[in-house]
């Protein structure tokens, strides 16, 4: 499994593939969003929790169809799913694999883009704190979407409708967890549900993901 | 015959008109796609007898 | 096919006197409420609506699992019959309560903690219908369906806590509840219940055709099948 989860962050990075890219779409949406809103200082700090979160959401979702695709055009899903490791183990490491390669990279370059929005400074850690505890979440149920609609031919647009819906609770607690740092506020409650929906959400839907490839592999 | 719906008249018309509107479009498009799914079937299962007597 | 085929006509039947007399009592032979005015008229079509939205997503949850479980080819159609049942009440329990709440808050929409998990749920009911229409497969549109079904329970319960949290967290002022908490008076909740069971009636009567016509649909692709075959 280490060897998969290898392999694939190679497949990601060389290829020039989501690496860069969920970067680059987190920033220019973080730099649209002044654009149309306004460049208030106050009503940026305002919203930045939110729209981090949402930025961040979004470019999780970009590279999310790759997930599976490469590998099932290829026929090496195939093998990987009668190898003897079980199926929910390479689901497992593959949206771990995606979370090394955008969740992750988005989570250290979020205070930078932070600041552009006028994040106030007490926020800055709890930012990168729920970002760290929610976007394994977001791969993991990126990772299911990206299951259910493997075999589809221009699965990309049917994806995001199944996936984004599922990312609710993550991005309500995520960003809670930013805005009650910003006030000062506790933020022990949002951080304890959005924890425990990754926990939840890593340890169960792999299971469902690999149900759900192995019904389209039939 | 209408009730006096006071100052609230546009906003229960409204609540009416739009929900007794969708519960019609179902239904209607519910009965048309069933009429038109058993005529095709008929028709189906009609052309295979023909042919599975005289074939 | 013959039970449902029996069972139609009165379950029609029943779903339309249902629907009829309570909307007519209701609306014709209630008297304003004190507060609300005549907006309470509405809840004779929000109520009911909310109701089967969620019921719908209870009895696609059931049949999905019947289907994966036991392999049974009507549960998975009936699941996809029901879903743009469920679909158009979410829409009518939406409708509904944005008018019910523009005099209340003033706006044709407010992220009331209700209307917005309805809202939520709007959009599952949306992504399970487009899979059905996207999969080409059959029974391999009804396992995924399934799937996604049986995952999107557990996140639209999830959403539902997590929006009401959203909503009451900090700013609570502005937040008002819609439906009646307290409790209703007798001159509205008679007329309220026959416009529930009359919208029960309606959904199942709907289901009952709706599977009806899935059924035939497969059976006509399945001869259509054969014929290109030769």
């Amino acid at each position: 499994m280490i060897a998969l989860l290898l392999r694939d962050l190679r497949i990601a990075v060389r290829a020039g593939g989501g690496f860069g890219l969920g970067l680059a779409f987190f920033l220019i949406v973080c730099v649209l969003v002044p654009l149309g809103v306004g460049p208030e200082s106050a009503t940026l700090a305002a919203i930045a929790p939110g729209v981090l979160w949402v930025a961040a959401l979004l470019a999780c979702l970009l590279s999310l169809d790759r997930i599976f695709a490469l590998d099932h055009e290829d026929g090496s899903l195939d093998l990987l799913a009668t190898a003897p490791v079980p199926l929910e183990g390479v689901v497992a490491v593959k949206a771990l694999a995606h979370w090394a390669v955008t969740g992750l990279p988005l989570t250290f370059a979020a205070p930078v883009l932070g600041v552009l929005l006028h994040l106030p400074a007490p926020a800055q850690g709890w930012l990168v704190v729920s970002l760290a505890l929610g976007t394994p979440a977001l791969s993991v149920i990126g990772a299911f979407g990206a299951a259910l609609t493997v075999g589809l031919k221009r699965g990309g647009l049917l994806m995001s409708l199944l996936v984004l819906p599922l990312y609710v609770p993550t991005l309500i607690f995520g960003a809670e967890i930013v805005k009650r740092g910003a006030e000062g506020l506790s933020t022990a409650t949002p951080l304890a549900l959005l924890a425990g929906i990754t926990a939840g959400v890593a340890a169960l839907l792999p299971f469902a993901s690999a149900a759900a490839i192995r019904i389209n592999l039939r | 015959m209408l009730p006096d719906l006071g100052r609230y008249s546009s906003e229960v018309t409204a609540s009416y008109i739009v929900s007794l509107g969708l519960l019609a479009l179902l239904i209607a498009l519910t009965l048309w796609r069933g009429a038109r799914v058993r005529r095709a079937l008929e028709e189906m299962e009609a052309r295979r007898r023909k042919e599975t007597g005289h074939g | 096919m013959q039970t449902s085929a029996r069972l139609l006509p009165w379950t029609v039947g029943l779903a339309a006197a249902g629907l009829v007399v309570g909307l007519v009592w209701g609306f014709f032979f209630t008297p304003d409420d004190f507060r609300q005015g005549s907006t309470v008229k509405i809840i004779y079509l929000h109520v009911p609506a909310a109701m089967m939205a969620i019921n719908a997503w209870v009895m696609m949850l059931v049949t999905s699992l019947v289907w994966l479980i036991r392999r049974h080819h009507v549960s998975a159609l009936a699941a996809r019959a029901a879903a743009p049942i469920g679909l158009t009440f979410t829409l009518i329990a939406l409708a509904t309560g944005a008018f019910w709440g523009q005099p209340m808050w003033g706006t044709w929409w407010a992220w009331d903690p209700r209307l917005t998990s309805f809202l939520i749920l709007c959009l599952f009911y949306l992504g399970y219908i487009a899979l059905w229409e996207a999969v080409d497969d059959p029974d391999t549109a009804a396992d995924l369906t399934g799937v996604l079904c049986l995952v999107g329970s557990v996140f639209a319960i999830l959403s539902r806590y997590a929006v009401h949290f959203w909503n009451q967290g900090l700013h609570q002022g502005a937040s008002l509840s819609v439906a009646p908490g307290e409790r209703m008076s007798i001159v509205y909740r008679m007329p309220l219940y026959v416009t529930m069971a009359g919208f029960v009636l309606l959904f199942v009567a709907l289901v009952l055709i709706r599977t009806r016509t899935e059924i035939r649909a497969r059976r006509l692709k399945a001869l259509e099948a054969r014929e290109r075959m030769g």
